[in-house]
């Protein structure tokens, strides 16, 4: 069912979240995300997948002071839910799980 | 990068805050802005466009704002309930309703005429390409004697070639001139057609359209002929005319286009036949005044600007000329002005205007006058619904229970009052196409008006109609929309819905003022006309048939010598104007080097003796002078007599004056009394009868003795019939032409008294219903009062008395509101003016407190007359 299991990019930038702790907003996400993962991001794909990730529960909002370079405006800051939560540690369980499985002479193999 | 711009165009800002939900605006808009000056740095151009590009890509789902569709879903779901509502509240109460509707509808009949009119007016000259770039040049003339100045659309030749000459900046000139009305020959075939002069530039100027001919080449060469179409169909039928010759008197004259006929709306008014006006230029070549500055009589210039050219520039030049001319001259000066070619229609009250003749100020006051007739038929509606609102005072109630919020029902109550002004819109209509007909012949009065249907009037209709329904609608809705649900259904008897009640009462007094000021106008018109007419003319023009000579060749002698044979007619005599009917001939006299500008007619020897002219000194011209003589008789009034320099009228006897511009000299054989030259509106000034003696003649005056006029008219026709053929009979009693001089009077007294008319009926409807729901609320006390014992008398007095009242609070107001607007205002022009009095002032009044008083005591002698048992047994 869709809905249940996290999509790659939502799950990177939940990982960026719960890594940038509590100066999770969305500019610093896009950056952290191209820092890290060295992939470009645009603020836009960024900005819906907070949306959706938000509808389903897996992070929470709220809104921060005011910055001079927003023009006084105020950045919204996200945290991982419970859910969220579960929701990654279910993603890493499964990949563990995958990875676990995999005889090492199948790596071997490939060149 | 101090003083730059460091943050996004403020319109991207909002182009984002127009679309975007508000609870994801601030931190998007904040993201978006941070983006911005990072980008910023490196260059604003591409920041710009990244910022725009992402306000446009941030256009989604997810971020644009949900219409609020639900609030106006509730307003289209209860309009079909406001409808019903409506329509059962008028169903319920028909008197009201119809009171209402029919009053509407009448007055709103007159706004739909006004705004037909006026919009008619409007599109005077809209169709014509170069409107924005053509303009008429208009002319003042003051006389430095009086200072007066006088207003004309006309101008003289010498500007139109000045203009054209010396200022290339003018691309250029068209000159006109009016009355081009001549007979045409062709083929045996003699008709007049009705034109006018127009140099070779008028189809450039104008957008009028050329089927046949050059229309550059047209009206170049002189005797050219352009006729319309009505004008070739009656010659040539459906044949192409151009080219053919048409003969006129002497003349020989080559038709070199062929147009279509001029829309109704042009300034220029109707025309058969345009004449190329190098004619005149060639017919009055040794004519020195034709040329002349001063002679801006008959004459039209418009100009044509080219790119560079503004009309501040133009009308610099038109300064520069009257700054230089001006000085050469004594006795006047003449500036200029111009009208911008769409804006010549309605004028502002110039004299000698080409074709029809309107101006703001008429139009002013008939908007004036419909308003008030409109605001009266709103107050119906106003007053009937306020003092009815306790009966809907419930249904509020619930309304607002159930959950409608206070605009909710102040928009129902505007819904019904529009509902029921576009029923009366459709009745409205039909009036309108019954009183059309009458309004153009009485009040428009001018050729070239013709009221049409037009689609574009539609929507200015409804917009009319829902504007009159959202006024009307405005008080009362606002009264039951403030009440408040809980006092309501508690006790709804302790409402105070009789705040209005002064409102109301200041209403009715409005609608009853408005209803005698027009009627006491009426009165007072009609009795300044009845005296102008009767007023003692100082002349006889008992059994004057006057015969028009204009526009005909006839041959005078030969005509006198046909009607002398007809015995009724006792005497003949000729002139050049007629006084007493509002023309004005003018003209120059000098005597002992000394000029003098005098009104004067030109008449023969008979015309003193059928006049019965009365002297103070001398007599009528002793001799009879023929045509050719070089010296003549004059005789002139006690005014000029006085100008003159002369003590006794008897001194002037024997005075030899000389007629300016020629060679010939008149003598004083007569000095008479003072006569009525003109009208009563106009000063006496000084006025002279001067022997005839050049051949112009414009009329015949004959001295009948008839009782069978009719007989007679047929005889004269007839004789008239065998001298010439081709025009037609015109003759008319001069008492009828003075009567008709002061038709102005007549139109105004008819069109108040149609006004005052409407106005009655209107205050009458709404007084009725006022009556009727007084009588129907206080039916428990009459009857009450009844019981104990009150007469009918007592309790008509008690119905009636506040009514009354407020009559006489509206006489209070109309009388001396009217005597002092036609004191001060309308009668001030008259030399000879009626003083208003009683038997002015009192009809009208009398005759609105009559009609209201039968209005009042027909409903309250029915509730005095109920039987109390009926009303109270229920109790």
């Amino acid at each position: 069912m869709k809905g249940t299991n996290l999509g790659e990019f939502e799950e990177i930038v939940l990982l960026t979240i719960a890594s940038l702790m509590t100066e999770a907003y969305s500019v610093n996400i896009v950056d952290e995300i191209a820092d890290v993962t060295g992939r470009k991001t645009k603020l836009g794909v960024v900005h819906s997948v907070l949306n959706r990730l938000e509808d389903k529960g897996l992070i929470a909002s709220e809104l921060g002071e005011p910055t001079k370079e927003r023009g006084g405006r105020r950045k919204r800051f996200f945290q991982i839910t419970h859910t969220g939560k579960v929701a990654l540690m279910k993603a890493k369980e499964q990949r563990d799980k995958l990875w676990g499985n995999i005889p090492e002479l199948v790596f071997q193999g490939i060149r | 990068m101090k003083g730059e711009r460091h943050t996004p165009p403020r319109w991207m800002d909002w182009l984002i805050e127009l679309y975007c939900r508000r609870d994801k605006l601030e931190d998007l808009q904040g993201d978006l802005h941070e983006y911005y000056a990072r980008n910023v740095k490196k260059s604003r151009f591409r920041a710009d466009l990244i910022f725009l590009l992402d306000v446009i890509k941030f256009c989604r789902l997810y971020t644009i704002r949900k219409p609020k569709i639900l609030g106006q879903m509730t307003f289209f779901n209860l309009l079909g309930n406001y409808f019903k509502t409506s329509v059962r509240s008028l169903a319920r109460n028909k008197l009201f309703s119809a009171i209402n509707i029919i009053g509407l509808s009448i007055s709103m009949s007159i706004g739909i005429l006004m705004i037909t009119y006026i919009n008619q007016l409007l599109s005077y000259d809209d169709f014509h390409e170069n409107k924005e770039i053509v303009f008429k040049v208009y002319s003042t003339y003051t006389s430095v004697e009086d200072g007066d100045n006088i207003e004309l659309a006309s101008n003289s030749v010498f500007m139109a070639d000045k203009l054209k000459e010396d200022y290339p900046g003018i691309a250029d000139v068209l000159i006109m001139q009016g009355w081009a009305t001549k007979d045409f020959t062709y083929d045996e075939k003699t008709l007049q057609l009705e034109g006018k002069f127009a140099s070779e530039q008028f189809f450039d100027f104008f957008s009028f359209k050329l089927l046949s001919g050059d229309p550059k080449t047209a009206l170049k060469e002189p005797y050219s002929v352009v006729l319309t179409e009505t004008a070739a169909e009656k010659y040539f039928l459906d044949e192409d005319p151009v080219g053919r010759i048409f003969q006129s008197g002497e003349d020989t004259y080559t038709i070199t286009g062929l147009m279509e006929d001029p829309p109704s709306n042009n300034h220029l008014g109707t025309f058969e036949m345009l004449e190329s006006f190098s004619t005149q230029r060639s017919k009055q070549k040794d004519n020195k005044g034709f040329g002349s500055w001063g002679n801006l009589w008959s004459y039209h210039v418009y100009i044509m600007m080219d790119e560079v050219t503004d009309a501040s520039t133009a009308q610099g030049y038109l300064d520069q000329i009257s700054l230089t001319k001006n000085a050469e001259v004594e006795r006047y000066d003449i500036n200029y002005h111009l009208i911008q070619l769409d804006d010549l229609v309605p004028g502002n009250g110039e004299s000698n205007n080409i074709g029809p003749y309107i101006n703001w100020g008429d139009i002013y006051k008939l908007i004036a006058l419909t308003v008030i007739i409109i605001a009266s038929a709103c107050f119906n509606y106003t007053n009937l619904s306020i003092a009815r609102s306790l009966r809907r005072a419930k249904e509020v109630g619930i309304r607002k229970v159930v959950g409608a919020s206070y605009q909710q029902v102040f928009i129902q109550f505007l819904f019904e009052a529009t509902l029921i002004s576009l029923i009366a819109l459709v009745i409205a209509y039909g009036m309108y196409l019954l009183i059309k007909p009458e309004f153009i012949r009485q009040v428009i009065d001018s050729e070239g008006v013709a009221l049409d249907f037009r689609l574009q009037h539609v929507p200015l209709y409804l917009l009319f109609t829902i504007g009159i329904g959202l006024f009307a609608g405005f008080v009362p809705a606002l009264i039951l929309s403030r009440l408040k649900a809980i006092s309501i259904l508690k006790d709804a008897t302790k409402l105070k819905l009789f705040k209005g009640l002064t409102m109301r009462k200041v209403l009715i007094v409005f609608q009853f003022s408005i209803s005698m000021a027009l009627i006491i106008s009426a009165t007072i018109s009609y009795r300044q006309y009845l005296f102008s007419v009767h007023y003692d003319l100082g002349f006889n023009t008992d059994n004057v048939l006057n015969i028009d000579l204009h526009d005909t060749n006839v041959d005078v002698e030969l005509l006198r010598t046909e009607f002398e044979k007809i015995p009724e007619v006792q005497n003949i005599s000729i002139s050049s104007m007629l006084p007493a009917t509002q023309t004005m001939h003018m003209t120059e006299i000098v005597y002992k080097e000394d000029s003098l500008s005098v009104f004067y007619n030109k008449v023969d020897m008979n015309y003193l003796d059928i006049h019965e002219i009365a002297f103070a000194a001398g007599g009528t011209f002793p001799l009879k002078k023929s045509i050719g003589d070089s010296s003549g008789y004059i005789v002139i009034d006690e005014v000029l007599c006085e100008k003159l320099g002369f003590q006794n009228p008897a001194d002037a006897l024997g005075a030899v004056i000389d007629y300016s511009g020629s060679n010939y000299t008149l003598e004083v054989s007569g000095v008479m009394k003072d006569y009525q030259y003109t009208d009563l509106q106009n000063e006496l000034g000084a006025t002279a009868f001067i022997q005839r003696f050049e051949d112009r003649v414009y009329y015949m005056n004959l001295l009948i003795n008839t009782s069978d006029i009719i007989g007679l008219m047929d005889k004269l026709e007839g004789a008239w019939r065998t001298v010439d053929p081709v025009h037609s009979f015109k003759a008319e009693f001069y008492e009828v032409q003075v009567q008709e001089s002061y038709a102005d009077y007549k139109t105004m007294f008819r069109l108040f008294t149609f006004l005052a008319l409407i106005a009655i009926s209107i205050c009458s409807l709404g007084l009725l219903g006022i009556v009727v729901f007084t009588t129907e609320t206080r039916i428990k006390e009459i009857s009450v009062r009844k019981v104990l014992g009150a007469t009918d008398k007592n309790l008509i007095y008690l119905l009636s008395r506040s009514f009354i009242a407020m009559l006489l609070v509206s006489a209070l107001i109309a009388i001396p509101f009217s005597y002092y607007l036609f004191d001060e205002y309308v009668l001030v022009d008259f030399r000879e003016r009626i003083s208003i009095g009683v038997m002015e002032l009192l009809p009208g009044v009398a005759i609105i407190v009559l009609i209201a008083f039968i209005t009042i005591s027909w409903q309250t002698l029915k509730a005095a007359k109920t039987n109390p048992a009926d009303m109270l047994r229920d109790e």
